[in-house]
């Protein structure tokens, strides 16, 4: 199995070197440059920010550049916050974003099966309908309708809770955005348990557990609950990438300092070192999260194992 | 987080951070926990919670370009002048000035009781050092041209063609700062208010290079000292006990929210977690108004929202009777009331009022009734060529935002009902739509606007030069530049005026822009805040706040 994970981790790099490339190439072409604004500056004072951040020289040159930073584990100083380095600000806004999209990604599965195996077990019944019902809720209505609900609600007329990241304690700041991302997460996790605890429980395995006089508590347990969970795993991999990336809407209406809010913040101003950083991380989490949920796969379902 | 923050300024690679993070499963039980306490303990301590828009790019004063910098640069430093909490001109760290008969040489006492946050002395050593680290070419500073342009030599060192060291800004003794500049510029010492000429600590910029403007290294001569930098989040800053004035400053700490979302900030100033908001959302202001009418603070403001036409080509190129006639069939009144209706200014000028020295000027048919404003537009859009049978066609180009959004339909319909011209909406997203401004390859009619940077008619009027950058509409008028370079050498501030109010007259008649609002400013602001006064910068330093123990 190590010798599979070193060999997919390699495997890798070509896939990484392209995406920097192509990302490379997409924000230098994106019209405008980081130092554009409404007021603009005198020819020799543009000559000299270009000078100071290279980008006067030509686009290999500067791609060269990069890439021998990145060698070196630097991603260069970013062009917006001119007192930080990417890596800095990464390294500031990951462990907030990681906070909130691992609790979020707790609630949401702990939520999430409860709601689906309730809903499963008593198919076609009323708590199913309920559940099917709210679930489809949950992934229509978009996040930024429900958390500046929330913020109205708990935030400005219950006042329980804070409405903004530096406005509460360090728990209490949690609860608001970790509901909001959980919620379409709890949905969509109902659903995909809902569905495929149906498909196991009706195989001829479970049928067969049932005649030998199995208790349903122990068929879910010892049979049915492993491979139900197969299509979630597929199904969290990238959704843990996304939640820890895309978490931007919710980001930005709590004014929580993550990473959503730097990468929109990069694209919009132009940041092009701070945007091609998050781009890579990104990469990197996607090819690695993939990774580990091949891993689990194999951990899971025996049949696959032996391939 | 207060350890994250003491790496990150340490400048820890994100790895190293990361692997060392809790993964908070802890906080996860906490979760399930019922709502526990939402707002912070009160605190003896004062503490100030301000909104500041959008994060600062550097609290370094030569790397910083936006009003939100200056913002808080202006609770952390003090430069050789400032404003009283009215806008109101006055010394800050000089207490004394002399100016010569030719206006050219300025002769500053700085205050000997002035120190750092650190204890040192503020001397005239350390603006030297300041001013000449501002026009240094290594340092690519965006204030360099503006705030040092006119002192002798300063063009050739933003340049390269001279070293620093031949700047004319020179230190007599530890006191005195003397300044030559190249031409009379009656509002020199206003330009002197800008952070970018605030003096600079120069054995900790020495020390930490480009980090020297971080949390934990910055030494500053202001009010306030830098506690903390959470970025994405706030600045945090805390009383300067070194500061000449410190017996003044009331409030103990402060904190600048950052807040690029004005509906956001407007739910953290209702939740109790804001004291000052940096702006109000237009969606919001009706009821705003209705409902926290004394909260709610709105005043002039110098800036101006405006359609610029593209000079440098067809159909506007030559062809100012199109132009008028565009400008005269857009009602101003219907866009400030209905559109905007925040309190903006309807404009028929290109100055906005409230400026020193200076009666703006207005646009002939301002006085003029809409019908007959209506039929006078018509005319001149016939005498232009075009009419009902051959309607004109032009693209409006704005940036991406709502706001921008309602204003061109409202401009868009007017044009069609009141002249029949046919134009298409384009939105592009802000970097885009600059770069197609600064082309001037596809643009015909585009949204900008601009702020001034000092009480003087001359940052409005001074964009308008040919050969300034930010004449972005492509305007070349020999006769105006005549009345500016004569306006530029005048000492005598009414001759000064008469020349500036004469260029401004001659830029209206010729109508290369559409002026369609002066701005206002739009704050929150909480009763139990004292000390607030409604100025045209919309500059609130933190030290001439102070906080009542009721709202």
């Amino acid at each position: 199995m190590l010798r599979y994970a070193l060999l997919r981790i390699f495997g890798a790099i070509p896939t990484l070197l392209l995406v920097i490339a192509l990302a490379f190439l997409m924000v230098h072409a994106a019209p405008g440059g980081p130092f554009d604004a409404e007021r603009v500056l005198p020819p020799e004072i543009e000559e000299n920010i270009a000078r100071a951040y290279h980008l006067d020289e030509s686009l290999p040159q500067q791609f060269i550049r990069y890439l021998g930073g990145l060698v070196r584990g630097d991603f260069g100083p970013s062009y917006r916050y001119r007192d930080y380095s990417v890596s800095e600000l990464i390294g500031n806004a990951l462990p907030v974003s990681m906070q909130l999209g691992v609790l979020a990604m707790l609630l949401a599965i702990v939520a999430g099966v409860a709601a689906g195996l309730t809903a499963a077990l008593s198919k076609n019944s009323f708590i199913d309908r309920l559940v099917t019902g709210i679930a489809m809720t949950g992934i229509s209505v978009p996040v930024f309708v429900v958390a500046p609900v929330m913020v109205l609600v708990f935030a400005v007329y219950l006042q329980w809770l804070p409405a903004s990241w530096t406005g509460g304690t360090s728990i209490s700041r949690l609860i608001l955005p970790v509901v909001a991302l959980a919620l379409p997460q709890i949905a969509y996790i109902a659903r995909l348990t809902r569905a495929s605890m149906i498909g196991v429980l009706s195989s001829d395995y479970v049928r067969t557990a049932r005649s030998q006089g199995l208790r349903t508590i122990s068929i879910i347990r010892y049979h049915a609950l492993k491979p139900a969970m197969l299509p979630l795993l597929s199904y969290m991999g990238p959704a843990i990438a996304g939640i820890l990336t895309g978490s931007v809407v919710v980001e930005e209406i709590f004014g929580i300092p993550g990473i959503g809010q730097f990468f929109i913040r990069g694209a919009l101003n132009r940041d092009y070192t701070l945007v091609l950083g998050i781009v890579i991380f990104y990469a990197t989490l996607l090819i690695l999260l993939n990774l580990v949920v091949d891993l689990l796969y194999g951990i899971l379902d025996p049949r696959i194992r032996g391939r | 987080m207060d350890e994250l923050a003491r790496r990150m300024n340490h400048g820890i690679p994100f790895f190293k951070c990361l692997s060392r993070q809790r993964l908070g499963i802890f906080a996860c039980i906490a979760i399930l926990l019922s709502a526990c306490g939402g707002v912070e303990d009160a605190r003896r301590e004062s503490v100030l919670n301000r909104g500041l828009g959008a994060e600062p790019e550097s609290l370094d004063t030569h790397k910083a370009r936006t009003n939100q910098a200056g913002d808080v640069q202006r609770d952390l430093g003090e430069g050789l002048s400032g404003y009283t909490a009215d806008g109101q001109l006055e010394l800050a760290a000089a207490e004394r000035v002399e100016v010569s008969d030719d206006g050219l040489q300025y002769t500053f006492w700085l205050r000997p009781e002035s120190k750092w946050s650190n204890g040192d002395r503020v001397t005239a050593h350390d603006f030297v050092f300041s001013f000449r680290r501002l026009v240094n070419p290594a340092t690519a500073a965006f204030y360099a041209q503006q705030s040092l342009g006119d002192v002798v030599n300063a063009t050739e060192i933003v340049a390269g063609k001279r070293p620093a060291e031949d700047l004319a800004v020179e230190a007599i003794d530890d006191l005195q700062l003397k300044i030559t500049l190249n031409n009379a510029v009656p509002y020199f010492l206003a330009l002197l208010t800008h952070p970018s000429t605030f003096p600079m600590h120069r054995p900790s910029v020495e020390l930490y290079g480009d980090a020297h403007a971080r949390p934990g290294n910055l030494v500053s001569n202001g009010a306030y000292k830098l506690q903390a930098w959470e970025v994405g989040s706030y600045i945090e800053i805390v009383r300067n006990e070194h500061y000449r004035n410190n017996d003044k400053t009331a409030i103990d700490r402060v904190r600048h929210h950052i807040t690029p979302e004005d509906a956001t900030e407007l739910n953290r100033y209702r939740a109790g977690e804001l004291d000052i908001t940096f702006s109000v959302p237009s969606e919001a202001f009706q009821q705003m108004r209705k409902q926290r009418p004394h909260e709610l603070r709105v005043s002039p403001y110098l800036a101006v929202y405006y359609y610029g036409f593209n000079l440098t080509r067809p159909p506007f190129r030559d062809n100012p009777k199109l132009r008028q006639s565009l400008s005269m069939a857009i009602d101003r009144e219907i866009l400030t009331e209905k559109v905007t209706a925040r309190g903006e200014v309807p404009a028929y000028g290109w100055v906005p009022p409230g400026i020193n020295n200076y009666e703006p000027r207005q646009f002939l048919y301002a006085t003029l009734s809409k019908d007959e404003r209506h039929r006078k537009a018509r005319e001149l859009y016939r005498e232009a060529g075009f009419s009902e049978d051959k309607p004109f066609s032009v693209e409006i180009r704005y940036n991406t935002s709502q706001g921008h959004r309602r204003i061109a339909l409202a401009v868009q319909s007017m044009w069609q009902e009141v002249l029949g011209v046919e134009s298409t909406l384009i939105n592009e997203e802000s970097q885009v739509l600059l770069e197609n401004i600064r082309m001037q390859d596809v643009t015909e009619v585009f949204r900008l606007s601009w702020t001034g940077d000092y009480n003087d008619a001359h940052t409005f009027l001074s964009i308008m030069e040919s050969d300034n950058p930010s004449n972005l509409i492509g305007f070349h008028n020999d006769e105006y530049d005549g009345l500016m370079d004569k306006a530029a050498v005048q000492t005598d501030l009414r001759v000064r005026q008469v020349y500036l109010e004469e260029a401004e007259k001659l830029l209206l008649a010729q109508h290369p822009v559409i002026p369609l609002y002066f701005y206002v400013n739009k704050n929150m602001v909480r009763p139990r805040v004292r000390g607030w006064e409604d100025n045209v910068l919309n500059y609130h330093y933190s030290q001439h706040l102070s906080l009542s123990d009721t709202d």
